[in-house]
C-alpha cells in the first residue's frame, strides 16, 4: 500500500488539469449560447469568433468562462458531470426500481458483460485447448503458431462486419454471438501464449524424474505440466478478460447494436449527447476493472492454496 | 462437387506432409519452418475455395478466395487511396506521434520515483482499459478527415509504450548501475549507455502492442465519420451495399498492412536487442 499516497496525488494532478482543460474546451459553446441569450460578446458571431484563439476569447470574455463549466452538450464535460450523469444512469434508477430498464447503464452493462463473458469462455477454451494441442505436437507448434501469431496482426475492426453480416445470414437470430466471437478472437490469443509457456515451465530434469516413474503422458500433463502452468494462466487470464471487454465494445461499435455499453457511445454520438457517451466510457472502465480485481482475487487465493504464493 | 472433395483431400494431404516433415530430423532447418504454416495457409485458402464453390454459398454471404483476390487486382486504385488516406495519414502519423510522446514522457517520469510509483498502476490499469470508445469523442473534436483519427490512435498506443518504457528503464540492478558510478558516468552517460539499452526490450514490446492498436484505433475511427475514403469507411459502406468482396478486399490489405507492421518493428528489435537472450539461437 505504499504506492496509494503517489497514485492519489497522481490521480488529483489529473483531474485537476481536466477541470482547467474545460474552460478552454468550451468557451465557444459557452459564448455561443450567452450570445444567443442576448449578452453582448467580443468579437460578435460564431464565425467570427472562429478567427480568434481561445486564449483571447477567454481574456475578452471572462465572465462568461464559468457557464462553460455547466453545459448541457458540452465538448468536454467536467468530471462532477460525468460523475452526476453516472450516478443519475445507475444508482438512482436501481433505487427507484429501475436497473433494468433500457435508459439504465446497468442494464447496458449487463449485456456488455454478457458477451463478454461468453467470449471469455470460448476465447479462454480455445486458448488451452490450442496450448495443450501445441505443446504435444510439433506438427500443430509448426503449422498453427505462426498463424496463431497472425491472426491478432488483422485489425478484428476490419472484420467485425463481416462477422455480423455472417452470422445473421446464417440465420443467428441473437445478437450477442457475434459480439462473443469477436470477444473471444481477441481473448485467446494471451491464453494460448501463456499457457505454452506455461505448460513448458517444468524443466527437463522434472519431466526426466516423471519418466522414470514410467508415467504415462496423460500423468505427465495433470500431475507435472498443468500444475505447473496455473501461474502463467491466471496472469493470462487478467488480459484475456480486458481483451474481451475490448472485442465487446469494438463488436457494438460499427454495427447498429442497440443494446450494450458500445451501443450507448455510438447512440450518444448520433444524438449528440457527449455526457451519455463519457458515462458510458466511464462505466466500460469499471467493469473493466472489476472484472480484472475479480481474476486477482482468484488468482491470490488459488496460488496460496497451491503453496505458490508470490 | 468435385472442387469440395478435391480440396478437403488436398487439405488432408497437407496435413500429412507437414506431419511427416515436423517428424523428420530436418524439422529445425529454416525452409521447413517457413515451408510448413505456409502450405497450411495455403490449404485452408483452397478449401474455403472448395466449401464456397461446392456447397454454392451466395457471394453476398461469403466471396471465394479467387473473386477476392479478382476484386482485389480490378479496384488497386481503390485500395491504394484507401491505404494512404487510412494507414500513411491516420494510423502512421498517430503511431509516430504516440509512440514518441510516451518514450519522452517515461524518461521524464522516471527521474521521479514519486511520479513513477504513482504513474505506473494508473497507466497499467488505463492500458487494459477499452480506450477505442473515445473515438467518437475525438472525432467530434478534430473533425473528420485524418487528423481524428491519428489522435485516436495516439491515444490508444500512448499507455502501453509509456507502461513498458518507464519498466524497461527500472531493469538495471544495482550492481550494474554502481558500475556506471565508479566510471564517474552522468546521468546522460548512465542513461544512453546502460539504461535505455537494457529498456529495449521492453520497449520493443510496447512498439509491437501498440503497432496493432494503431491499424484497430484508425479503422473504429473511420466508422463515426470520415471523407468518402478510407478503410473503414470502405468496410462500413460496403456491408450497407453488399459489395462485400470489396470488403473482404479491404480486409486483405488490413490483414497485409498489420502483419507488415508488426514485422518490421520485430525485425528492428532483432537488430537492436541482439545481446538479448531471447534473440541468441
Amino acid at each position: 500500500m505504499k504506492n496509494a499516497f503517489p497514485v492519489l496525488v497522481v490521480l488529483a494532478a489529473i483531474v485537476g488539469l481536466w477541470y482547467l482543460a474545460v474552460a478552454p474546451m468550451n468557451i465557444r459553446t459557452a459564448l455561443d449560447q450567452a450570445e444567443r441569450a442576448g449578452a453582448v460578446i467580443q468579437p460578435e458571431g460564431g464565425r467570427a469568433r472562429l478567427e480568434v484563439s481561445v486564449w483571447r476569447l477567454m481574456a475578452t470574455n471572462s465572465e462568461h468562462i464559468s457557464a462553460g463549466y455547466d453545459l448541457e452538450r458540452p465538448r468536454l464535460p467536467t468530471p462532477a458531470q460525468v460523475g452526476r450523469e453516472l450516478w443519475k444512469t445507475t444508482g438512482e434508477m436501481a433505487l427507484r426500481g429501475k436497473a433494468m430498464s433500457k435508459r439504465s447503464l446497468i442494464y447496458h452493462a449487463s449485456v456488455t458483460l454478457k458477451s463478454t463473458l461468453w467470449g471469455f469462455l470460448l476465447g479462454t477454451f480455445l486458448g488451452i485447448a490450442g496450448a495443450v494441442a501445441i505443446v504435444h505436437s510439433r506438427v500443430m507448434d509448426m503449422s498453427v503458431m505462426p498463424w496463431a501469431i497472425i491472426s491478432q496482426t488483422i485489425p478484428i475492426v476490419a472484420l467485425a462486419p463481416m462477422i455480423i453480416v455472417l452470422s445473421s445470414q446464417l440465420g443467428i437470430e441473437d445478437r450477442g454471438v457475434p459480439k462473443a466471437i469477436i470477444s473471444a478472437y481477441l481473448c485467446y490469443f494471451p491464453v494460448l501464449v501463456g499457457m505454452v509457456k506455461g505448460l513448458r515451465a517444468p524443466s527437463s530434469s522434472q519431466l526426466d524424474l516423471l519418466r522414470t516413474y514410467s508415467a504415462s503422458q496423460w500423468e505427465t500433463f495433470v500431475k507435472l505440466r498443468l500444475p505447473a502452468s496455473v501461474p502463467y494462466l491466471f496472469t493470462s487470464l487478467k488480459i484475456g478478460i480486458a481483451s474481451a471487454l475490448v472485442g465487446t465494445i469494438v463488436g457494438e461499435l460499427p454495427t447498429g447494436a442497440i443494446s450494450g455499453l458500445g451501443a450507448r457511445i455510438l447512440i450518444g454520438d448520433q444524438f449528440g449527447t457527449p455526457l451519455a457517451i463519457w458515462a458510458a466510457l466511464f462505466a466500460a472502465a469499471m467493469l473493466a476493472g472489476i472484472l480484472v480485481t475479480l481474476l486477482d482475487f482468484a488468482q491470490r487465493i488459488t496460488l496460496k492454496r497451491m503453496g505458490l504464493e508470490a | 462437387m468435385i472442387t469440395l472433395i478435391f480440396s478437403i483431400a488436398a487439405y488432408i494431404a497437407v496435413w500429412a506432409i507437414n506431419r511427416t516433415i515436423a517428424n523428420s530430423p530436418d524439422r529445425d532447418d529454416r525452409a521447413a519452418r517457413i515451408f510448413v504454416p505456409v502450405m497450411l495457409g495455403l490449404a485452408s485458402l483452397y478449401l474455403w475455395e472448395g466449401l464456397v464453390t461446392g456447397l454454392g454459398v451466395s457471394p453476398v454471404i461469403l466471396p471465394a478466395p479467387s473473386d477476392i483476390a479478382t476484386t482485389f487486382a480490378a479496384s488497386t486504385g481503390i485500395l491504394w487511396q484507401d491505404f494512404v488516406q487510412t494507414v500513411l495519414k491516420g494510423a502512421l502519423t498517430g503511431y509516430v506521434m504516440g509512440c514518441g510522446a510516451a518514450f519522452l514522457i517515461a524518461i521524464l517520469i522516471d527521474r521521479s520515483s514519486f511520479l513513477t510509483r504513482g504513474l505506473l498502476p494508473i497507466g497499467n490499469f488505463v492500458a487494459a482499459l477499452p480506450i477505442v470508445g473515445i473515438a467518437p469523442i475525438l472525432v467530434s473534436w478534430f473533425g473528420f478527415d485524418w487528423h481524428s483519427k491519428a489522435a485516436v490512435v495516439v491515444v490508444m498506443v500512448f499507455f502501453p509504450v509509456l507502461v513498458n518504457t518507464v519498466q524497461g528503464l527500472r531493469e538495471t540492478d544495482a550492481m550494474q548501475r554502481d558500475l556506471m558510478r565508479t566510471y564517474a558516468a552522468g546521468y546522460m552517460q548512465t542513461l544512453l549507455k546502460l539504461r535505455l539499452p537494457a529498456a529495449m526490450p521492453f520497449i520493443f514490446n510496447g512498439l509491437k502492442i501498440a503497432s496493432t492498436l494503431a491499424l484497430i484505433g484508425a479503422i473504429v475511427a473511420e466508422y463515426f465519420g470520415s471523407p468518402t475514403r478510407g478503410m473503414g469507411f470502405r468496410i462500413s459502406t460496403g456491408v450497407g451495399s453488399l459489395s462485400i468482396d470489396l470488403v473482404w478486399a479491404e480486409i486483405v490489405v488490413a490483414a497485409i498492412v498489420g502483419t507488415l507492421l508488426y514485422g518490421s518493428v520485430s525485425w528492428i528489435e532483432k537488430a537492436v536487442t541482439f545481446w538479448h537472450p531471447s534473440q541468441r539461437r
